[in-house]
This record gives structure tokens, C-alpha cells and sequence, in this order.
């Protein structure tokens, strides 16, 4: 070897062949071409602005929107600003994540645990739901619901209803409108109280537990706390809260909450497709559990239930979160679809202002920004998740 | 003695051994395996006749609507309006199949479409088939000269590439060439016969690749504005795909690295397309590309549109790949700088191969995903299959109650047959790869 090795120092090798001096100089090139695009970038967006006559900057936000939104959560009217559409819009896309989540959770686990039946129908049932809803896309559901299912439903004179409150028909969804009167904010204080309730109740039975071994009915009381008290309070406050329950008209239903076709249809498709891929999960979350785990907790001699409740379930959580929260993102990500039946959810909505104002640059880093800052509070959740449910080795 | 013999002349006595009787009805055949698995206990019959009156049911309706009520033969919409017709328009889907596959591509053109099909399922069948040699030779065919062919076929070539295009393509190639050049002969980092022969290569190809497509092959062309259908959506997909896979690679390397830089880069990118629905990235593809772009340069709406379904699976294509890194053992890396390889040696030789083999199943996962997600640049304007089924809902010719549903049940059963096969060759992969000695 030519290399000499001197007693107070590295062997001496030519600069470049250096693995410090190599990563700086791939580093410095890396950030010079990102640099220089990134400039080219900016300078070509400018001309480009410049040349079609649009400034850039986010004062239109003020100006007024002039098209009308079919469906609001907040008063939105053709007067109000683009500001205010974009925000109707990030509202109606939390609403439409919000409701799809929890309809395919519910579906998700239902179909998860049928797919694990014993019952070879109820398994084959389950299975065939979840082949082919998975393997269809979102976006032809979606129609599907829209144009096929939704528009072959009876009118509203003949609309279907459960219980005569919650009516569909091809007008979307109407369900019942809260009105709330005097001295009804008793009863959300009611329920935070019992909340609070329950939350002790739990640590001092446990305590009990811990102490004597007696066992208190903790889910059954807690159950009846959280529907109790709110209903005590409400007929002891005798009965602030009205229903408008909607009537049948000729034409149309009057009263209470439309909810838009649009929305139904998007709702219907978004909680079916999601639901296929959480049955998946949980399924193949029950299924990591180890065999041995139930069996070493009969062995204990738990029964069935609580073996199931205490051993498998907590740690087919584990396996189960992760996916479950990234199956959410997507939903609500795909929840941007629906631009193509026209709810005006974000995208739907942000797509309009751009075509109004031609504000393409600042419209994109607005849908970038919020759909970003939920994935990214997401994956935070699944951080802390993760390191608070890992598995405490030696 | 005599008193057993007796005994055996009064009493029968079996000599040999019966044989065996069958199983008992309640517990073999049918009916056993109905006992056992529908109605093992009374609730579970209950279950049992609910699901199965849900599942003929279905069934019945599916049938009743796509065969029996159905019609499948007819001119125009006058077939499927009526009493009779409460069924799938088959005619209509008959009438409107060629626009369905090909878009608006010439009807004269199309058997261009067709070998460009034929000659990918004849390349692509063997290189599936664990089985099979030559993979080596398949998978340059596919990567390399088979997009070039689909390029020529389905454009008709002849492209008129002018001097400023040829300067700006030689300057790219300068770009890459001479750095390698500088390694190999100036810093002797890299062999300088390997560098040598790595630029040659790189310019040879592209000037190769420039050179095919410049030449006339006699072939009319055909604007991608045209192409649509099927043709579309596979195009969309398989580009997709292909061009995610090196990104992928890099991006996922990148992420691994030691360099701080390079590691923020690639999580930035990951995260950046990850994090947003693919619609934004196609919003963003169509409307703000352009304003990207010197001022006067425009190109084709589908190349947008590639360049954007590109970019966002070649994250989740880093993601899936780097689950594949991570499973490499770290002594394999080890013992390859131990054997004196440098890191490019150690990935192209020894980790990457490992790690893209395990990974063939998350790689036929996010093709799936892409392949659904292609529906997408409908929305932006370009007619794949959906679009161009819902084009057909509104043709005057053909408006019946029924035209909505027959062509969505169409592109549904389309895009269910590929997405179905490819998801249970993911899981005949898996099967094959597994080595049974995981830990």
C-alpha cells in the first residue's frame, strides 16, 4: 500500500476521495440544481403572470365570489367573498371526512369480523363485498351512486323513510333540524359533566379492583350516565330542544336538513370504499394476534369474552391503528372527487375561484397547505400513537 | 378343546374384519359440511338464511338485470325504451365498444393499437411467469425498446425535432456525460474505460432514441387529443408506473442517505405528493405546469397530465421501496464494503436486487392503486374510459333510462377485471417469494 499512515492523523487520500468532502460536494450540487430550477421556476411564473395580466397575491380573497354553493355550513351567499367559498369548502370537506370516517369504521369492522365467521356464508358474504368494492375505482362508485342508484330513487312525494323522520328520495338526504331554545346549553354542559363523570367512575373502579378484586359494571353504568343525565336534564328543563321533523310536500319535503345528492352520493361511495380496505385491516389485525395469546388466557381461566376484550383486541389494536389512520387520510383525500359530481367540498369549491379569478398559483398552494396540515397532524398522531402502544421490551 | 370348538359351532363368530361403514350423513357430505359450516349453532342458522336470502338476492337482480331483462341486440335507442327493457342496453355497448377501447384513434389506424397490445401482453405474460427464462433479455425488451415501439406506433413517429430542440436535448446530455467524464479521468473516481463506455452509452441512446423518433415510417399521425378509451387509461397507468419506479428508487434512496440534504429533499418530496390527493396534482399538471415553463414553450395536455400522475406515484413507489430496504438485513451491506464494493456497486449488485424482489407485491399493489387512480384525469379533460363512457350517456342517439347504468356497470366491470387479476397475481407472487425462513 502506498498509503502512509502517519501516528497522529488519518491516512492520507486525495481530497476527493474523501467521503466527507464528497457528501458536502453532492450536497452543494443537489442544492444548486434545486436552487436554479426553483429560480427559473419563479422567473417563468412572473413573465407568465405578467403577460396574462394577473396579479398575484392573495387580495382576492376579498373580492366578491358572485356564484352560489349548493350546499353551506356556514351563511354563504353569491355576495360573499371568495375567502369565504374557499372556507365553505375546507368545512364541507372536514363534514364529509368526518361522516365517512365513522360510517366506514362501523361498516370496516363489521365486515372484518364476518370475513373471520366461522359461518362460511357470512365469511363468503364478506368476502365477496370486499373483492369487489375494492377492485372497482372510486370514481365510477361514485357515479354509480350519483347517476344510477340516487336518481332511480322514488321522488320526494314517495320518498322512503325510516320512522318518518329520515327521509331519501332523489332530492339527497333529509333528516330532522335541532332548534335549539332557552337554556339549552344546559344540556351540552350536561353532557361534558357526564363525561367527566364516567372518566372518574372508571379510575375508581379500577382502584376497587386493585384493592378488593371486585369487579364494578363500569361500561353498562357509564352507558347510562352518558344518555341519562343529558335526557334528565332536557325533560327537566322541559324540553328546550325542538325537532323539525320534515313533512312530505307535493313537490319537495319541507323542513328540516337537506342534505344534497351530491353529498349522499359522495358519502354513500367514500364510507363503502373505505370500509373494504378497513375490513382488510382488521382482519389481518385479529389475524396477528398469536393463537397461543388466546389460549394462555383460558388457560388463566379468562372466558371467551373478556379473553377476547382484554388479551386479543389490545393487541390487534396495535397492529390494526396504523393502516386504520392512513385508510382515514385517504378518505379524506379522496373526499376531493367529489369535483367530479360537484359538492362544493375544497376542491370543488377552490376549482370555481380558480376558474373566476385565475388565481391557479394561489388556489393550488391553498388545497397543498390544508390537505398537507392534515396529513401532517395525522402522521403526528400515528408518532405519538406509535411510541405510546410499542411493545415494552427488555 | 373340544369345548371351545363347541362353542365356536353355537356362537358366530366373525373371522374377519367388518368393513368400515361410512360416516354418518350428519357429519360427511353435504349435508355434513352444511351442519357444520351454516348452521352450527341457532344463530349462526339465522345468520346463515339472512345472508344467503341477501346473497340470491343480489344475485337475482344482478341477473335479472344484465341477462335476462337485458337487451342486446338494436340500432339506436329505440331498442331500449319500452316496457321490455328495464335491463342493461347491451346494444348500446355493443354500438359504442371500438370508441370504449380506442377513443377517437382512427378506425383505420387502429390495428396499431392492437399490436401494441398484442406484442406487450406476448412480452409481459412470460416476464410474470417466475418459471420462465430470459428475463433478462424480457425486461430490457420491455423497458427499453417496447416504449419506444408504443411511442412510434401510437404517434406514427416522425416527429419534426428542430435545432433548438436538438441543442437543448445535447445540452441535457453534456450535463450528465461530461461530470462522468471529469469523475473518470480528472478525479479517477470512477474507471476511466467505465466512464468511457457509460457516455458513449448515454449519448448513443438518446441520439438513438432522437433518431427513431425523427424517422418516417410512412405512418399517419395521430394526436394524443385523440387517443382515448382503454388505450388512454393503460396509457396513463403504465407510463405512470414505469417512470415512478427509477424515480421511486432514487427518492427512496435518498431518504435513507447520510447526507442531510439530500435525506430533507427526498422526505420533503415524498411527503409534498403523498400528503395531497392526486386530483390537486393533476389541477396542478394542467394549470400551474405551463406558467412553470419559459414563456412560449406549451406541450401536449397528456404529456401534463403524465408528468403529474408520474410525480405523485413515484412517492408512494419511494415508500414502497424503502419498506424493501429496511428489510435487508444491515449485514448485507456490511459484508459487501467489507468485500471492498462502493455504495452504487453495493445497491446495484447486492441490496437493491433483495429489496426489489421483495417489494413485487407492494410494487403490483401501487400499480393497482395507479390503475384506479387513472380515472382521474377524466376530470381534468382527457377521455379514459370513464369519461368516455359518460360521453356516451349523453350521445342523443342512444339517451334510454338505462344508458347511465350500462355504461357505468361496463368501465366498472373493466376496470374490476383487471384490478381483480392483478391483485391475486400480487398474492401468487407473495406465495412464490415466500422463502418460509422469515423471522
Amino acid at each position: 500500500m502506498s498509503v502512509t499512515t502517519g501516528i497522529d492523523g488519518p491516512p492520507k487520500v486525495a481530497f476527493f476521495n474523501d467521503p466527507r468532502v464528497r457528501s458536502i460536494g453532492v450536497q452543494a450540487i443537489l442544492i444548486a440544481v434545486i436552487v436554479f430550477f426553483g429560480w427559473q421556476m419563479v422567473q417563468n411564473t412572473l413573465t407568465n403572470l405578467e403577460k396574462a395580466n394577473i396579479a398575484s397575491g392573495w387580495s382576492f380573497l376579498d373580492t366578491t365570489a358572485g356564484f352560489d354553493l349548493s350546499f353551506t355550513l356556514i351563511p354563504y351567499s353569491e355576495s360573499s367573498t371568495y375567502g369565504r367559498a374557499i372556507m365553505v369548502g375546507i368545512l364541507n370537506t372536514l363534514l364529509i371526512a368526518f361522516c365517512g370516517i365513522i360510517t366506514a369504521t362501523i361498516v370496516g369492522f363489521l365486515v372484518g369480523v364476518m370475513r373471520l365467521s366461522k359461518n362460511w356464508l357470512v365469511a363468503k358474504v364478506a368476502e365477496i363485498y370486499i373483492e369487489v368494492v375494492r377492485n372497482v375505482p372510486l370514481l365510477v362508485q361514485m357515479f354509480i351512486w350519483y347517476k344510477v342508484v340516487l336518481a332511480a330513487l322514488p321522488s320526494p312525494r314517495n320518498a322512503w323513510s325510516i320512522a318518518d323522520t329520515v327521509f331519501l328520495s332523489n332530492r339527497g338526504i333529509t333528516i330532522p333540524k335541532f332548534i335549539w331554545g332557552d337554556g339549552a346549553w344546559m344540556i351540552s354542559v350536561a353532557v361534558i359533566a357526564s363525561i367527566v363523570g364516567i372518566v372518574v367512575l372508571r379510575k375508581w373502579a379500577h382502584k376497587r379492583q386493585e384493592a378488593t378484586g371486585e369487579q364494578f359494571p363500569v361500561f353498562l353504568t357509564s352507558l347510562g350516565i352518558l344518555f341519562g343525565v343529558p335526557l334528565l336534564t332536557y325533560f327537566l328543563l322541559g324540553s328546550p330542544v325542538e325537532f323539525e321533523i320534515p313533512e312530505q310536500g307535493k313537490f319537495n319535503l319541507r323542513g328540516g336538513v337537506g342534505l344534497v345528492p351530491e353529498f349522499a352520493a359522495l358519502y354513500f361511495a367514500l364510507s363503502i370504499y373505505t370500509a373494504s380496505f378497513i375490513a382488510e385491516i382488521v382482519r389481518s389485525g385479529i389475524l396477528a394476534v398469536n393463537k397461543g395469546q388466546t389460549e394462555a388466557s383460558y388457560a388463566l381461566g379468562l372466558r371467551p369474552n373478556p379473553a377476547l376484550r382484554l388479551v386479543v383486541i389490545p393487541q390487534a389494536m396495535r397492529v390494526i391503528i396504523p393502516p386504520l389512520a392512513s385508510q382515514y387520510l385517504n378518505l379524506t383525500k379522496n373526499s376531493s372527487l367529489a369535483v367530479a359530481i360537484g359538492f362544493p367540498e375544497l376542491v370543488a369549491a377552490g376549482g370555481t375561484v380558480m376558474n373566476q379569478s385565475g388565481q391557479a398559483v394561489e388556489i393550488i398552494v391553498i388545497w397543498m397547505v390544508v390537505y398537507l396540515t392534515i396529513s401532517l397532524l395525522t402522521s403526528a398522531f400515528m408518532n405519538w400513537f406509535n411510541s405510546r402502544m410499542k411493545l415494552v421490551e427488555r | 378343546m373340544s369345548e371351545i370348538h363347541s362353542q365356536r359351532d353355537l356362537a358366530y363368530v366373525r373371522t374377519e374384519e367388518a368393513p368400515a361403514m361410512p360416516a354418518p350423513l350428519t357429519i360427511s357430505g353435504p349435508i355434513g359440511w352444511m351442519r357444520q359450516n351454516l348452521f352450527p349453532t341457532p344463530i349462526n342458522a339465522v345468520m346463515s338464511v339472512i345472508f344467503g336470502a341477501l346473497l340470491l338476492y343480489v344475485i337475482w337482480i344482478t341477473l335479472d338485470w344484465a341477462v335476462f331483462k337485458a337487451v342486446w341486440t338494436g340500432e339506436d335507442r329505440s331498442a331500449c325504451i319500452g316496457d321490455g327493457a328495464h335491463g342493461a342496453c347491451w346494444a348500446m355497448a355493443r354500438a359504442k365498444f371500438g370508441q370504449w377501447m380506442y377513443g377517437f384513434y382512427p378506425f383505420t389506424e387502429r390495428w396499431r393499437v392492437d399490436v401494441v397490445a398484442i406484442v406487450g401482453v406476448l412480452a409481459l405474460v412470460p416476464m410474470m411467469m417466475p418459471s420462465l427464462p430470459y428475463k433478462r433479455a424480457n425486461g430490457i425488451f420491455l423497458l427499453g425498446i417496447y416504449p419506444v415501439m408504443t411511442l412510434v406506433l401510437l404517434t406514427g413517429g416522425h416527429f419534426d425535432i428542430d435545432l433548438s430542440t436538438w441543442l437543448t436535448i445535447g445540452a441535457f446530455v453534456a450535463a450528465i456525460v461530461i461530470p462522468i467524464l471529469l469523475l473518470g479521468f480528472v478525479a479517477k473516481i470512477i474507471q476511466p474505460s467505465h466512464a468511457l463506455i457509460a457516455s458513449a452509452a448515454i449519448a448513443g441512446v438518446v441520439a438513438l432514441l432522437l433518431i427513431v423518433m425523427s424517422i418516417d415510417f410512412g405512418l399517419p399521425f395521430v394526436e394524443t387529443s385523440k387517443w382515448g378509451g382503454l388505450l388512454l387509461t393503460l396509457v396513463v397507468a403504465v407510463t405512470g408506473i414505469v417512470a415512478s419506479l427509477p424515480i421511486g428508487v432514487l427518492l427512496a434512496l435518498g431518504r435513507r442517505s447520510n447526507m442531510p440534504v439530500v435525506k430533507l429533499f427526498s422526505v420533503a418530496f415524498i411527503e409534498l405528493w403523498r400528503g395531497v390527493p392526486l386530483i390537486t396534482v393533476l389541477f396542478m399538471a394542467s394549470v400551474v405546469l405551463p406558467l412553470f415553463l419559459p414563456p412560449g414553450t406549451s406541450f401536449d395536455k397528456l404529456l401534463r397530465a403524465l408528468i403529474g400522475v408520474a410525480l405523485f406515484s413515484s412517492a408512494y413507489m419511494a415508500e414502497v421501496v424503502r419498506g424493501g430496504l429496511q428489510a435487508i438485513p444491515k449485514g448485507q451491506t456490511e459484508a459487501a464494503q467489507a468485500l471492498g464494493l462502493t455504495y452504487w456497486q453495493n445497491m446495484g449488485l447486492i441490496t437493491l436486487p433483495q429489496a426489489l424482489k421483495l417489494v413485487i407485491p407492494g410494487i403490483v399493489n401501487s400499480f393497482i392503486g395507479l390503475f384506479k387512480d387513472t380515472v382521474l384525469v377524466g376530470i381534468i379533460g382527457l377521455y379514459d374510459l370513464l369519461l368516455i363512457v359518460q360521453a356516451a350517456n349523453t350521445d342523443q342517439k342512444w339517451v334510454a333510462p338505462q344508458t347511465h347504468s350500462t355504461g357505468f356497470f361496463f368501465a366498472a366491470g373493466v376496470f374490476w377485471i383487471f384490478c381483480f387479476s392483478m391483485s391475486r397475481y400480487s398474492m401468487f407472487m407473495e406465495r412464490q417469494l415466500d422463502t418460509g425462513h422469515k423471522n
